[in-house]
């Protein structure tokens, strides 16, 4: 092993999006990442070039490729995500699935190949990935709820944050107009931009949707207490809530059920099922065979950082193709 | 006269005691506003210090942080107090409360900002990931979310920073400014007794760390109360 080619590790609180600095990203160009390695100056790496997108899947995945070093999590995988579809992704641990899920809304920098979110390439950096990522609802295995913060608070952050954001971009904008305006003649004056929310409007309104949304999972009663004073499977709900309040149109949910005790599996389980019922987007990873079976439009099945075998659940389950699969089953039916 | 009398004469003189008072006002400033400057300092170098590191400005600040952090920490607190007074300080004319208290809170803020940054590194990863996932910015989940538990975390740790900051403020003395050690000191040469002067100024230091103490713990449980309602 040469240990001059291992990457520097960087710090990884910035989730995502720091190491590759993608220069091109348009089909004509070719694309050139900037890389730092440890003892040399930035190299520039030849990637895969993109390839137009489907403009109807709702996500595309490129020749997604991720290596930790030397280690390969992910080699070449490609797939069309398309609205309504519920896909999960199965496999032995290790395989790559959580890291393909955050490599989805790119909490994972890819190494190579390019993440599709609506026709926007999420690896390119002049697109806003704050502003991607409030369209897609991420649930961790282990919560994630915010600990200095009672459920409401939790559920409402974000929405009151994104909100307040906006109405200064507005006020900010409005102020720029008033300015030009001065310089210009009366009939070219431009108009200013309506106003229709205070900040206590949003914040009522968060709110409000906030405990609609507790009342739909039972848990109103709990809008006051502490992530901490919660059951697993009363987290995780709300955990789901949490993404659910910003009106995502695609749910990732990384393991949803692992980290919780048998008896609250069902409720999270059935939570997830009537989302889908209603006819979210969703990627599932899990290692709840029947749920897959039961849920999804479409299973992947994982293995070796590669997709071995897809198909509906009926094909997977009852005809498995290649060995590996059988394999598996044979360990975990 | 005994021992004990000459002191107590000597402290019951209104100037005297106006002095005891005065130097005690003065340790306690330079210790507090010390704490807080540093504390603010110690904020500033502690996210440069985690922030993530690519692109160049990021990383210019970050050695000089580093820089910062080694220097105030490798140098004896006296000798910073010494330097700084009488070189870097020594055209400047300001109060010299405020100049103590400023070259505490430089020294200070070097230990603090080690002290955030392993209470930001304490706070779980999931934390910020869960932030950053429902579209909120570094810097917004940094705020919100990971400060907040941090500096919860750091809560004992800073206490006891303060405890050290208070005692070693008695150093100030060796530049002439009358905080509680100099007054006493004073007290002690001016009579030939200094048993008790001194067990004196060890039992209101001995005091003072208490009370601190005291309110390090309210912190902590009302901290604590705040996670579980």
């Amino acid at each position: 092993m040469k240990r001059d080619n291992i990457p520097e590790v960087e710090n990884t609180a910035e989730c995502g999006r720091g190491n590759r600095l993608i220069d091109a990203v348009s089909p004509q160009e070719k694309p050139v990442v900037r890389k730092k390695v440890k003892g040399q100056k930035f190299i520039k790496t030849q990637v895969t070039p993109v390839e137009p997108c489907d403009e109807k899947a709702m996500l595309e995945v490129q020749h997604l490729t991720k290596s930790f070093g030397e280690l390969k999590v992910l080699d070449d995988i490609s797939t069309k995500i398309y609205p309504g579809e519920k896909v999960s992704i199965i496999g032995p641990s290790g395989s790559g699935k959580s890291t393909f899920l955050r490599c989805l809304n790119v909490l994972e920098d890819p190494t190579d190949g390019y993440v599709f979110f609506d026709g926007k390439n999420l690896s390119n950096l002049k697109v806003d990935i704050n502003v991607e990522r409030r369209r897609m609802g991420m649930v961790f295995q282990q919560f994630n709820l915010f600990n200095n913060m009672n459920v409401l608070r939790n559920i409402t952050l974000v929405p009151v944050y994104v909100g307040l954001k906006e109405l200064a971009k507005t006020k900010r904008h409005n102020f720029f107009i008033k300015i030009a305006n001065i310089f210009k003649k009366k009939q070219d004056k431009k108009p200013l931009i309506p106003i229709e929310k205070t900040k206590k409007s949003i914040k009522e309104e968060a709110e409000a949707n906030a405990m609609r949304l507790l009342q739909r999972i039972g848990l109103s009663d709990k809008a006051k207490a502490y992530p901490s004073t919660l059951s697993g499977g009363q987290r995780q709900r709300i955990a789901i809530v949490r993404a659910l309040a910003m009106n995502p149109e695609v749910m990732l949910f990384d393991e949803p059920t692992s980290a919780l005790d048998p008896e609250m599996v069902g409720e999270v389980l059935s939570l997830i099922k009537e989302l889908a019922d209603e006819g979210m987007t969703m990627v599932i990873v899990t290692h709840e065979m029947g749920f897959a079976r039961e849920v999804s439009t479409r299973v992947l099945f994982m293995a070796d950082g590669k997709i071995t075998e897809e198909g509906t659940p009926k094909e997977l389950f009852g005809n498995p193709k290649t060995e590996r699969l059988k394999d598996f089953f044979s360990k975990v039916l | 006269m005994s021992s004990f009398e000459i002191f107590w004469n000597r402290v019951s003189n209104p100037d005297t005691a106006m002095s005891i008072l005065n130097g005690l006002k003065n340790t306690m400033i330079i210790a507090v506003f010390g704490l807080l400057l540093g504390f603010i300092i110690g904020c500033i170098l502690a996210s440069v210090l985690i922030m993530p590191s690519n692109n160049i400005v990021a990383k210019v600040l970050k050695r000089i942080a580093d820089l910062y952090i080694a220097v105030f920490r490798g140098t004896p607190m006296m000798v910073q107090l010494l330097l700084m007074h009488f070189a870097v300080f020594a055209t400047v004319r300001i109060e010299p409360v405020v100049e103590v208290s400023l070259i505490f809170g430089f020294n200070s803020g070097a230990y603090m900002a080690e002290i955030i940054r392993s209470g930001i590194n304490a706070v779980d990863r999931g934390q910020m990931e869960a932030g950053r996932s429902l579209g909120m910015g570094y810097a917004a989940t940094m705020i919100r979310v990971v400060l907040p538990q941090a500096i919860k975390n750091v809560v004992p740790t800073i206490g006891n920073e303060f405890i050290s900051l208070l005692k070693e403020t008695s150093i100030v003395s060796a530049i002439g400014l009358a905080d509680l050690t100099m007054v006493f000191k004073s007290i002690a040469t001016a009579t030939y007794e200094y048993f008790i002067p001194y067990i004196a100024l060890a039992l209101i230091y001995f005091v003072l760390v208490l009370i601190v103490t005291l309110i390090i713990k309210l912190l902590e449980r009302r901290f604590a109360k705040s996670e579980k309602r």
